[in-house]
């Protein structure tokens, strides 16, 4: 997966989890709870679609590596680099 | 081969449902198991003579638009993925709580309550709108506060029959205690119920369960109806699976119980048994009637949604000891009067009134029926005191008892707010098993799917009992 890919990857979950929400014009280096409201919840259900969607298990104390959607890709490019961004 | 699951819940109230949906949800193997033919738990449905009968679900509370994001209906419907528009919320009418000398009502206005307060206890009002605010800034989520709600009230409000009324619809909508109840549930019922308010979906508790069951159905859960979990296994400390009625083995991890505290360390066996033996009981329990009326029952004068009536100076919400009931507190409702409902050309009116298990336990096929008729004509004959007399106009009815609640639910003495002290952890002792719902002290419909649905995101997220704050 490529950057683009992973914020996309991103970008679906939060669909997912939060379908009313705008993901089109989100900031990449802003916190995600500044730009739309996601709660500690909604964050539990991102750690479960990664699981799930690409078998990325992150450990607790790594949540706070997905408060921005650069801070995703920074964490999440070395356990995405071989996967395939899933069409949803 | 044993059959094979990531994770099991048992019991299919509104807990399990929800449960087992965001188990499902994240990738998990998930089977539901509910004892009973049907599910729904405390909130069922059956037909009898052809009509059809509600239990529970009086009111949905946590009214709320979608817009309210955060607050717990809109939110908890978000994480099962399900549109809140499909319950297709009507709004109630208004509610009353009716004391001897004086009335409170109230709507999903809270402006309509304080006005009340205003009016009616004008030397409390200060006192009143000081509390509201204070609450209305508070989370639903607060821990410890003062060890009794109603020794704070009364400090702060200074008026006793105030505090009475205040706290009337609160204790009979969730409290597990007698008189009482604890601030951290205060809290939650003043929100849910005073601020948030109360609605109905169309339709009434059917569709509701029809979109939980569909929705667990759609993300790959599996339903088990007439399957009684007898033990949860376990070795060492951690859970092996569960072990069916019928003799089946079930394997799995992850086990979460909405079949009330006691009642799972029971299904564990050995010590955990005798701790259970030793863990005191819940006492808050009801005989409930439904009645189907020859017209619809606004075209009769019932013009309220919800009727919280006390016939007593003082509020009484206690186990009805030693009788087999008490008809001078109790709960009307009338599900017609909800916005949006379709017209139906029989009326239903239903009434709660305070109850306890053990003498109900103890009578005999023909005292039992004898006593659930008295305390139908006595729940009636109360109503008719600041309603219109429904007597006359009653065609069919159901009453139900301690007992019936045990026997469709298995739930120890009917308690249908369960254990004094809830299990706030969801911890069970044992790795793995999780107690959901009611003695996890999330009560009501939408507490219960809160609470399920909250600790399978936990154990899901393999995050269990600490908060996620990226
Ligand atoms: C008369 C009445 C009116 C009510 N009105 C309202 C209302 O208006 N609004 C509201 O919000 N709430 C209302 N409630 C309360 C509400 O119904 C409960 O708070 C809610 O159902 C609790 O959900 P739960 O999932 O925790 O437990 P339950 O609904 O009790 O579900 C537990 C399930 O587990 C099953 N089970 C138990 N043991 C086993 C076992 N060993 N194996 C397999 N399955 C098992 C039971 O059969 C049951 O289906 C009312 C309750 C009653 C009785």
């Amino acid at each position: 997966m490529t950057n683009e890919d992973i914020v996309q990857a991103i970008k679906d979950i939060i669909i997912t989890i939060a379908p009313d929400e705008e993901v089109a014009g989100l900031k990449l280096d802003v916190s995600l709870r500044d730009q739309i409201e996601l709660d500690s919840m909604d964050f539990l259900d991102i750690v479960m679609e990664l699981r799930k969607r690409y078998g990325v298990n992150v450990p607790e104390e790594d949540y706070k590596e997905l408060a921005s959607l650069q801070s995703c890709v920074d964490y999440l490019a070395p356990h995405l680099a071989d996967k395939e961004l899933v069409a949803h | 081969m044993d059959e094979r699951a990531d994770a099991i819940v048992i019991g299919a109230g509104p807990a399990g449902l929800a449960a087992g949906i965001r188990l499902a949800q994240a990738g998990l193997s998930t089977i539901v198991l509910e004892r009973h033919w049907l599910w729904g738990g405390l909130n069922s449905f059956y037909k009898l003579g052809g009509r059809n009968y509600d239990v529970g679900l009086h009111a949905l509370t946590n009214a709320a638009p979608k817009s309210a994001r955060k607050l717990p209906l809109p939110r908890v419907m978000r994480q099962l993925r399900i549109p809140l528009e499909a319950l297709e919320l009507g709004e109630q009418l208004g509610s009353r709580t009716v004391f001897p000398s004086v009335s409170l009502d109230f709507s999903n206005d809270f402006d309509e309550l304080a006005s009340q307060v205003r009016a009616k206890f004008p030397a409390c009002a200060e006192a009143f709108d000081k509390l509201a605010i204070e609450l209305a800034l508070s989370p639903h989520g607060v821990e410890g506060g003062p060890a009794s709600t109603r020794t704070e009230l009364l400090q702060r409000l200074g008026d006793e029959l105030l505090v009475d009324m205040l706290m009337h619809p609160l204790l009979w909508y969730g409290s597990p205690t007698a008189h009482d109840v604890s601030w951290s549930l205060f809290v939650v019922l003043w929100k849910s119920i005073y601020e948030e308010g109360f609605a109905r979906p169309r339709g009434g508790v059917r569709p509701l369960l029809k979109l939980l069951t569909g929705r667990l159905r759609e993300v790959g859960g599996t339903l088990r109806l007439k399957s009684g979990v007898q033990r949860v296994l376990h070795d060492d400390g951690r859970t092996e699976g569960v072990l069916l009625d019928d003799g089946t083995v079930l394997r799995a991890p992850l086990v979460l119980s909405s079949a009330g505290y006691v009642e799972t360390l029971r299904m564990l066996g050995g010590t955990f048994a005798e701790r259970a033996a030793t863990e005191p009981v819940g006492t808050m329990t009801f005989v409930e009637s439904c009645s189907h009326l020859s017209q619809s029952a606004p075209s009769l004068g019932f013009d309220k949604t919800i009727t919280f009536w006390n016939h007593s100076e003082r509020g009484i919400y206690a186990p009805s000891t030693p009788a087999p009931f008490d008809a001078r507190s109790g709960v009307l409702c009338i599900p017609e009067n909800y916005r949006g409902q379709d017209p139906e050309p029989e009326g239903v009116l239903r009434t709660t009134v305070l109850s306890n298990a053990a003498v109900w336990e103890d009578l005999d096929g023909e005292a039992y029926g004898a006593q659930k008729e008295a305390a139908y004509q006595a729940s009636l004959a109360a109503v008719s005191t600041f309603a219109p007399d429904p007597r006359p106009h009653v065609i069919a009815k159901d009453v139900f008892t301690p007992r019936t609640i045990t026997h469709f639910t298995s739930k120890r003495a009917g308690a249908v707010y369960g254990i004094p002290h809830k299990v706030d952890d969801a911890a069970s002792g044992v790795q793995g098993l999780h107690i959901i719902g009611t003695d996890n002290g999330f009560l009501g419909i939408v507490g219960a799917m809160v609470g399920g649905a909250g600790v399978a995101a936990f154990v899901a997220a393999g995050a269990q009992g600490q908060e996620a704050t990226p």
